[in-house]
């Protein structure tokens, strides 16, 4: 569920990274507050553990496949939420910057899919109420699957919000929902199943262990409510502002393609039956509805061009790359020549 | 990665704030084109060449690196041509959709961005990273985190293989653990974990440890590090509004001149 | 700095589920001296240690570093004149370069710099291990590993030095050098250990622990030839004394 960069815009990503820094700062805040020294390798540890935990499968009866641990849901029955979110926060930033697992702009919104929902919504509001204090049975497994059930399916649903007001995938968002989230309920069921069956080992081997660190959980949920509300609105802000800046985006690539003078007065009567398209859709939101609003090839906003153009971007465009690629060889030759006398 | 980290050019002794720096504003100034553009990005692919060669990193574990992350980028990507079919280019006869357009810019993009971050650490180290992170205001309580998660990688990993091995070692066939084996391994590894943090935070307070984890700086900003980060910034400026790629082009092939 | 001893005075300890693991412990160590505690697995020697720097609080008794107890207000002046190294070096060694690590201690003594630099570039030579510095911790061999701990320690610059099983997961030579790097040191030094012929080698004194007491005390060469006293706690006579001539 690690999004990539390039399905990202930097409104995006920017607004993203904004929340996760707010939240990286709060936690931190919250956790230093807590003042126990013991937090500062167990925290690191516990991040080592959950990387490695992500890593070893177990297998799901009959169906073939395999599944493992999340890691958000464990680390906050262990940590309480503000460590947790952190250590999850630490993780993210690892994967991304020593595997390549999710981009550094996307950095932001994995953090909050993954990070937040578990440990500030689906642990608190759904794993406590149901679970309470029991360490085995029906209860704890049915509080893992739910929690993990709906921490997944927030996240799965943070993906698809974020990419669809990123507009550079197509994907409408209705065919986006419907795939991400059933994926989700399994995945979810699975995270949750492995959840459990971690915490009935721990609770039977060591109970002491889950009871989190210093206790450093909310003393209510008004911080979690509050929390839920702030993300919501910012997510909204989001969504909206992708409207216009995607439209904004889009303009810029209609005048770059066409507004080229040479072509200027070829060109006039897609460009103006494209302004009038252009009001006539102007109060719908432009995404999802791309296909259904444009009756004719004539009105596509993004017309064919002219072949001369085209052809020159791609010689273009390989010249340079082979011209990157050489200055790169070049540098290189230069330094082991330099370093053999 | 870690062995790249700690080697010894120019590119290494930069400031780690400058290069973070540098590397955030690439990473935007990609992102920040237009879904349909292709030819315009090219040019970006000078960043990470001339970094690797100045670098000396092997452009190969770099692009292994990159190819085991593309999945994603393929799965979400590979929609827009589905999705998106009106003919955005034409070559003589052959017709290019725009889902195909921007399919290809998003696996560029992705190729730029994938690559610059892991160049950023592969030249700078996870050490100097986080000691420039907390520079650059990130709290030093995550700063230290990611320093302690990352020194623990190996040896919790290690732990992890360990048991796997001994439980394959003991059972038929290689396949993926039953729930009740994974919970029970998987549980013992945390408890493992969590004893081990007990004892660092043991051997951590014996040696003064205060909550406070400090180290001893000994890097400065120098004018290297502003032309270094100037001179990129300027370059991503300029490529961001001039589609270089697009006029050698033209100019090569004599239309649009 | 003062020349401090460390003194143990009937040191009682139970776990919180009800394990005692000490049951009166009393020994007094001079200044200089170089003492191995042996025992079986379980016999409480990593217990004992823990509470050598007040890491654990005695649930009875008392630890007396110089003449001070050991309790919650001089607890930070005892880690100061205490130096644990422990068994496991990934334990201790979590910071990102060795250089990083060595200076952990003096650095949060709020050392001026320069002194933190001269400090970790005379633990580091005293090891043996300058030419490390810069490399990260985990990438060393298991002898490395342990020098470098061994300086960690040394950086603080402490009076009494102990050991959990510094021999352990060393290969010949590197417990060769361990050795030779130990009987050089003029602290005090407490070394818990299996490694039986090592404690016959550079110990002037063993104390020998089971099931949480003291049960014998001496020069290593005469408590270790008492064989079935040995075998009845879990150890042996070491090779080394069985094969030379009685003196």
């Amino acid at each position: 569920m690690h999004m990539a960069d390039a399905l990202i815009s930097p409104a995006v990503g920017g607004t993203m990274w904004a929340v996760t820094s707010g939240l990286i700062f709060w936690c931190a805040k919250k956790v230093k507050q807590a003042a126990d020294d013991r937090l500062v390798p167990m925290m690191g540890v516990l991040g080592a553990f959950i990387f490695t935990a992500q890593m070893i499968n177990f297998s799901i009866p009959a169906t073939g496949s395999s599944g493992h641990l999340g890691g958000g849901l464990i680390l906050t029955a262990l940590l309480g939420p503000y460590a947790a979110f952190l250590v999850m926060a630490s993780v993210l930033t690892v994967q991304a910057l020593f595997f390549a697992d999710g981009g550094l702009l996307a950095l932001g919104c994995n953090i909050f899919n993954l990070g937040f929902f578990p440990a500030f919504v689906a642990y608190p509001l759904i794993y406590r109420m149901i679970a309470k204090d029991a360490k085995s049975g029906v209860r704890l497994w049915s509080a893992s699957i739910l929690a993990a059930i709906v921490g997944l399916q927030l996240g799965a649903f943070g993906v698809v919000l974020e990419t669809t007001a990123s507009g550079i995938s197509d994907l409408p968002f209705g065919t986006f929902v419907l795939l991400m989230q059933p994926i989700h309920l399994a995945i979810g069921v699975v995270e949750g199943l492995a959840t459990a069956a971690v915490v009935a080992f721990v609770a039977r081997a060591r109970p002491e262990a889950l009871v989190p660190i210093s206790g450093i959980a909310p003393k209510s949920l008004r911080p979690v409510v509050l929390g839920l509300l702030v993300s919501a609105v910012l997510l909204g802000a989001v969504v909206s502002w992708f409207a216009s800046s995607q439209l904004d985006g889009l303009e810029w690539s209609i005048k770059k393609t066409t507004g080229q003078e040479e072509f200027q007065g070829s060109d006039d009567g897609i460009h103006a039956g494209l302004a009038k398209l252009q009001e006539k859709t102007a109060f719908l939101p432009d995404y999802g509805f791309k296909k259904s609003v444009e009756p004719d090839e004539r009105a596509e906003p993004w017309p064919a061009v002219n072949a001369g153009t085209s052809v020159s971007g791609i010689v273009g465009g390989l010249i340079t790359l082979a011209v990157a690629g050489l200055i790169g060889y070049i540098l290189k030759a230069q330094r082991t020549a330099r370093k053999k006398t | 990665m870690d062995e790249l980290g700690r080697l010894d050019t120019p590119l290494h002794r930069l400031d780690a704030r400058t290069k973070i720096i540098t590397t955030v504003a690439f990473i935007v100034a990609v992102m920040s084109f237009p879904r349909y553009e292709v030819s315009a990005l090219m040019p970006l692919f000078v960043f990470p060449f001339v970094l690797m060669a100045s670098g000396n990193i092997p452009a190969g574990s770099i692009l292994r690196k990159v190819a085991f992350a593309a999945p994603f980028a393929l799965f979400v990507g590979l929609f827009n041509p589905w999705f998106d079919q009106h003919a955005a280019l034409t070559i003589g006869s052959h017709t290019i959709s725009g889902g195909w357009l921007s399919f290809a810019s998003i696996m560029v993009r992705f190729a730029l961005t994938v690559s610059a971050a892991l160049i950023l650490v592969a030249c700078t180290g996870i050490h100097h990273l986080c000691a420039g992170l907390e520079q650059l205001g990130v709290p030093r309580l995550f700063a230290v985190q990611l320093l302690f998660l990352y020194r623990y990688l190996f040896v919790i990993g290690e732990e992890g293989l360990r048991m796997i091995r001994s439980v394959q070692m003991r059972s038929t066939g290689s396949g993926p653990l039953r729930l009740r084996t994974y919970g029970s391994l998987t549980g013992h590894l945390l408890l493992r974990s969590m004893d081990r943090a007990q004892r660092i935070y043991c051997s951590m307070a014996s040696r003064g440890f205060d909550g406070q984890v400090r180290v001893l700086r000994r890097t400065a900003l120098g004018w290297r590090d502003v032309i270094f980060a100037g001179g990129w910034i300027a370059f991503f400026i300029i490529v961001r509004n001039w589609n270089l790629a697009d006029g050698l082009g033209r100019w090569l092939t004599g239309c649009g001149l | 700095m003062s020349k401090q001893t460390i003194e143990l005075k009937n040191l009682c300890f139970s776990y919180p589920d009800k394990t005692e693991a000490l049951r009166g412990i009393s020994f007094r160590i001079g200044y200089g001296e170089s003492v191995a505690i042996v025992g079986g697995n379980g016999a409480g020697k990593s217990t004992l240690l823990q509470h050598l720097n007040g890491y654990l609080m005695p649930s009875n008794g008392s630890v007396l570093v110089g003449d001070q107890p050991i309790t919650r207000e001089t607890i930070a002046a005892v880690r100061r004149s205490v130096g644990v190294v422990f068994q496991d070096p990934d334990d201790q060694l979590f910071m990102p370069t060795v250089f990083d690590d060595v200076a952990f201690g003096p650095l949060n003594a709020r050392l001026p710099p320069e002194e933190v630099e001269r400090r970790v570039t005379a633990a580091l030579e005293r090891v043996g291990m300058l030419h490390l510095r810069e490399r990260p911790p985990y990438k060393l061999s298991a002898g490395e590993k342990r020098a470098v701990a061994i300086a960690a320690v040394l950086a603080t610059e402490p009076d009494i030095l102990v050991m959990d099983e510094p021999s352990s997961n060393l290969d010949p030579r590197g417990r060769r050098r361990l050795m030779n790097l130990l009987s050089g040191f003029e602290q005090t030094r407490i070394i818990a250990t299996h490694d039986l012929e090592m404690v016959v080698e550079i110990c002037q004194r063993v104390i020998v622990m089971d099931h949480g007491t003291v049960v014998a005390e001496g020069r290593p060469a005469d408590v270790f030839m008492d064989e079935a006293k040995m075998l009845r706690h879990g150890l042996e006579c070491p090779h080394i004394l069985r094969h030379r001539h009685p003196h």
